[in-house]
């Protein structure tokens, strides 16, 4: 296994590259510097000077890949590509368009996101399986089709409208917490309670109805015929049979998308004004950050890759079938 | 009720299904098992005969439910039990063992845990001992070293060790009655033999009865006391093993005898049964069979026999037994119909080979597959599928390869026709290499050489039409260019494999197995090939339908002088339609031949095993079951020397060795072994 897990870090390295040298691509040759410096000035009357006076505020002034001006490997090295792009391989994010320390942030506001994103998966997680779980065991009753009526709505609601009604009730009707904002340590918990709420909630029409089909799947299958010939209650079936072989695919789905918590949630975090990742995102993007845009699209493909991994590796442990083969 | 009476089945129907136009699979059948006896339950796929096992247990799918009937087990009647009552009866005192051990055992639990688990369930005694029980039954159904094996998943176990472990958690709670649905049908023959012999020792020991579906009239004849034949949800004909094999009351019995392949049947067609089971969502008023039985009667039409004892012994649903025990009307006709068959087909076909120049020939084929391990990948082994195989074809005869799963047949079919790329060795086609052809050069032969596969269910896009299916290979090769010459074509095509025109126009979907088989020997044939790789085209099917293709194929033969390559594990197949043998083991041949020298004087020890496992309808013809110890091993590490040699009953200290040359006991016949 350890041979294997060394040949997907091996492959990885491509990967990144190519994320990287796209997001180089996307940045700097399409949305080129002197258009960057023109969007923050202001679109009108921006003087010759005043972008270059930005470009060199912001190290932006530097040839992209090549730099005749200088000599031996500063040729190389003191480019756009080189100050900004390949740093990202060793998590050297720079500073953003505002000159604060990109690394800094995301090391301070990723606490808020997992905060919030750890409650939702965790709590999301054992209510859907629960709830699937009971639906299977009245499976083809009322129970049955109640259910997924109730789950194909849920689904069809925007998650926006889940967040809106959630401060409306809780927040603005009953006052039971606030509607918005963060605090720090332990008071944080009356900031947290709304958003995981709403992001569970959010979640169960989607998540049930796939671990509903997951566990009709496994329950129609030879082996549960096995089990009741043998005589097995159907409780007994359900627990010990299906939902072991059903977690496979579960606990997988689960693990790919571990390393994606740090990057917290998009729209759930601005609307509820907490200071995660997610919100960091959203106003970079706003305010037309690209420093920071292109560090966190960077660090989604890292992440995103070592969730692959994780999940093959998750693979093993609970699947005795599984081994990997280098 | 006499006392010796185990389960009493009275009028049992069950229905699937919706409540408005409800499929009756089950309708109305009474059984008696007794104590300790085998009862067979025969019949083809979709007679009713699973399900009737399921009604028993109570274990039907969600749409299924038992409308009518009794089914009293020792006098309990188990269909008005409570569901716990029931779960106490459920592998305690009748217990089930299933079809397909690779799907029907837990794939996460180890087998320990899931013999513990039916013996928690059945036995009161204390939870320490389970451990040693587990122990214990395992070693009862025969699988070596236990104490190692309890803690091994179903995937590190073999076929035939995981329906041991299947038989093993039937036996927890001692069953009076064990209930065998088709439980060798996935197994190899050796395998089958072994599990078959071990059914027979367990009730030997225990007592106990045993309800065995199949569909195999070989393994009918070797097991049963007592048999019931199956049509179409009813039950046609019981009898004892004996008599129905002597006599077989019913058209439909006798139909399906002689529908069976073997050697004395070459000379002739095979019968086939015509037409294909009616659907049972339907009120019959007549005979089931009516519509494709040969000896039907104007009131077997309208009027539905009712069930008669004769004096045989025998029970049976027929009109042609007029009064109970009478005499039949009109039985001989098929009898007749049997023997007076031609008997020319043979004669083209035995000529001496040596006459026709061969057309293929193939000279030490290798197909490896390389195994790769570490950081790199780097190759580490090789798994040798196909290990020198040779071997010459000529025109209008068939080779039969033989050997069990994973002696790497299917992968030398493959290889011949550049499917799968061989690593080593020679295949000449008329004189032409076709090793190492690039795709392009090699499609120049694809014309010529064709393959039927083993699953006409997979062998086709479930989205095209049987016309463009069949009108594809026509296109692609530039036969046929244009669509209206192309449709011709395609039309005489399924007039030759003797089917309608209008199905052109129809999705496979549409047809049943053997017309879908039809419709893909039509595909093959649509290039007019000189060579046919069959793929085990028949074990898929039915025995009457199998009995329709092999006519067929030995049809086309004889009309356009094709050649086969026939890849099969039936030996009866083979006797029927093959004209040489070879029997292949871990990738090699280890015997060759004329098919009757093969078949009536195997030499080598594991062709005279396997072919020891064949279960016999005729009794006189029996041989006494050659057991091999454990199994197949592994072709990625073959052992020293013969590799058959750590499994052979006549193994010598010199088989370790070295690989036996090939020893020439005459022109046509080969042997590798030392000890011939």
């Amino acid at each position: 296994m350890t041979a294997y897990i060394i040949r997907r870090l091996i492959y990885a390295i491509p990967i990144l590259i190519g994320v990287n040298l796209i997001t180089f691509v996307l940045f700097f040759v399409v949305n080129a510097p002197d258009d960057m410096a023109r969007m923050h000035l202001g679109e009108k009357r921006v003087t010759e000077e005043a972008i270059q006076t930005w470009k060199q505020e912001h190290g932006y002034d530097r040839p992209l890949l090549y730099n005749p001006d200088a000599s031996g490997l500063g040729r190389f090295t003191e480019t756009i590509f080189f100050e900004k792009s390949i740093r990202l391989f060793v998590f050297d994010f720079g500073s953003s368009d505002n000159g604060r320390d990109i690394g800094y942030d995301i090391s301070q506001r990723m606490w808020p996101s997992l905060a919030i994103a750890i409650p939702v998966l965790l709590v999301g997680l054992s209510f859907n399986i629960s709830y699937a779980l009971f639906i299977v065991f009245f499976r083809a009753t009322y129970v049955d089709i109640g259910s997924v009526v109730l789950l194909v709505a849920m689904m069809s609601i925007s998650g926006l409208f889940y967040i809106i009604g959630g401060q409306f009730l809780l927040g603005k009707l009953f006052h039971l917490v606030p509607i918005s904002g963060y605090d720090t340590g332990v008071e944080a918990w009356k900031f947290l309670i709304l958003p995981v709420i709403v992001g569970v909630i959010g979640g169960i029409g989607a998540g049930t109805r796939w671990y509903r089909t997951l566990f009709l799947e496994e329950i129609s299958k030879d082996y549960v015929r096995t089990a009741r010939a043998k005589g097995l209650s159907e409780r007994r079936v359900l627990f010990r049979h299906v939902l072991q072989n059903a977690l496979i695919p579960i606990l997988t789905g689960v693990v790919v998308v571990l390393p994606l918590l740090f990057m917290g949630s998009l729209i759930s975090e601005s609307f509820f004004g907490i200071p995660g990742l997610g919100s960091y995102t959203i106003d970079a993007i706003n305010s037309q950050d690209f420093a920071i845009v292109r560090s966190m699209v960077f660090l989604g493909a890292v992440l995103y890759i070592v969730g692959l991994i994780l999940t093959d590796i998750s693979y093993t442990l609970v699947d005795p079938r599984v081994r990997l083969q280098p | 009720m006499s006392s010796d009476v185990l389960l009493e089945v009275t009028g049992l129907t069950t229905l699937l299904g919706d409540t408005v136009r409800p499929v009756r699979v089950v309708d109305g059948i009474d059984l008696e098992i007794r104590r300790g006896e085998t009862f067979v339950l025969l019949g083809e796929s979709g007679c009713g005969k699973s399900m009737t096992a399921l009604s028993l247990m109570r274990l039907l799918p969600p749409s299924g439910r038992v409308a009518a009937g009794a089914v009293r087990l020792d006098g309990t009647d188990l269909l008005r039990l409570t569901e716990a009552e029931m779960r106490q009866v459920r592998g305690g005192r009748m217990a089930m063992i299933f079809q397909e051990p690779q799907t029907s055992l837990n794939p996460v639990m180890s087998a320990g845990d899931q013999i513990a688990e039916a013996v928690r369930v059945h036995e009161g005694g204390s939870r320490d001992r389970t451990p040693a029980r587990v122990v214990e039954l395992m070693r009862a159904v025969g699988i070596p070293d236990p104490a190692r094996r309890v803690d091994e998943y179903p995937h590190q176990l073999s076929g035939g060790m995981k329906q041991r472990i299947m038989i093993a958690m039937a036996l927890a709670g001692d069953p009076q009655l064990l209930i065998a649905d088709e439980p060798t049908t996935a197994l190899d023959v050796t395998i089958q033999a072994q599990v078959l012999r071990l059914l027979k020792d367990l009730q030997a020991k225990t007592g106990m009865a045993v309800l065995l579906i199949t569909h195999d009239l070989g393994v009918v004849a070797e097991t049963a006391d007592r048999l019931a034949v199956m049509y179409a949800g009813q039950i046609l004909e019981t009898a004892t093993t004996d008599a129905f094999f002597a006599a077989p009351a019913h058209p439909y019995s006798r139909k399906l005898m002689e529908s069976l392949p073997g050697a004395d049947k070459r000379s002739a067609r095979l019968a086939v049964i015509p037409g294909r089971v009616p659907h049972l969502d339907q009120a019959f008023v007549g005979c089931r069979f009516a519509e494709r039985c040969y000896a039907v009667m104007p009131r077997c039409r309208d009027q539905a026999p009712v069930w008669r004892d004769l004096e045989t012994g025998q029970g049976v649903r027929c009109h042609l037994w007029g009064q109970a025990g009478g005499q039949p009307e009109g039985l001989t006709r098929g009898v007749a119909d049997a023997v007076a068959a031609p008997e020319t087909a043979l004669e083209g076909a035995s000529d001496p080979e040596a006459a026709a120049a061969s057309m293929l020939q193939v000279r030490d084929l290798k197909v490896h597959f390389p195994i790769h391990d570490g950081v790199f990948r780097r190759v580490v082994g090789q798994v040798r599928a196909v290990d020198g195989l040779t071997f010459d074809l000529t025109p209008g005869r068939t080779l039969a390869l033989v050997g069990e799963s994973g002696c790497g047949k299917t992968t030398a079919g493959k290889g011949i026709l550049q499917l799968t790329t061989p690593t080593g060795g020679s295949i000449r086609y008329r004189g032409d290499e076709l090793v190492g052809l690039g795709h392009r050069r090699m499609r120049l032969f694809r014309k010529d050489l064709q393959i039927i596969f083993q699953d006409p269910y997979a062998a086709m896009n479930p989205r095209m039409l049987v016309g463009d299916l069949i009108g594809e290979g026509l296109q692609a090769l530039g036969i046929e260019r244009s669509r209206a010459g192309r449709m011709r074509r395609v039309a005489e095509l399924l007039d030759l494999v003797g089917m309608d025109s209008d199905a052109v126009d129809r999705y496979p979907h549409e047809f049943s197995g053997g017309q879908r088989q039809r419709i893909c020997i039509a595909r093959a044939l649509a290039v007019e090939p000189k060579l046919i790789v069959c793929d085990e085209p028949t074990s898929a099917l039915d025995v009457s339908v199998q009995a329709q293709i092999l006519n067929l194929l030995k049809d086309l033969q004889d009309r356009l002088g094709l050649a086969y390559l026939f890849i099969t594990h039936d030996i009866s197949v083979v006797a029927y339609l093959a004209h040489e043998v070879a029997v292949m083991y871990l990738g090699r041949v280890v015997e060759r031949g004329r098919v009757d020298e093969i078949l009536d004087d195997p030499h080598h020890p594991y062709t005279r095993a396997l072919l020891s496992a064949v279960p016999v309808i005729d009794r006189d013809k029996r041989r006494s079951v050659i057991r091999l110890e454990g199994d197949m091993p592994s072709p990625s590490n073959p052992p020293s020397g013969c590799y058959f040699h750590p499994r052979c009953p006549d193994a010598v200290a010199a088989c370790a060795l070295s690989y036996p040359e090939e020893t020439h006991l005459s022109t046509t016949r080969l042997v590798h072994c030392l000890r011939v």
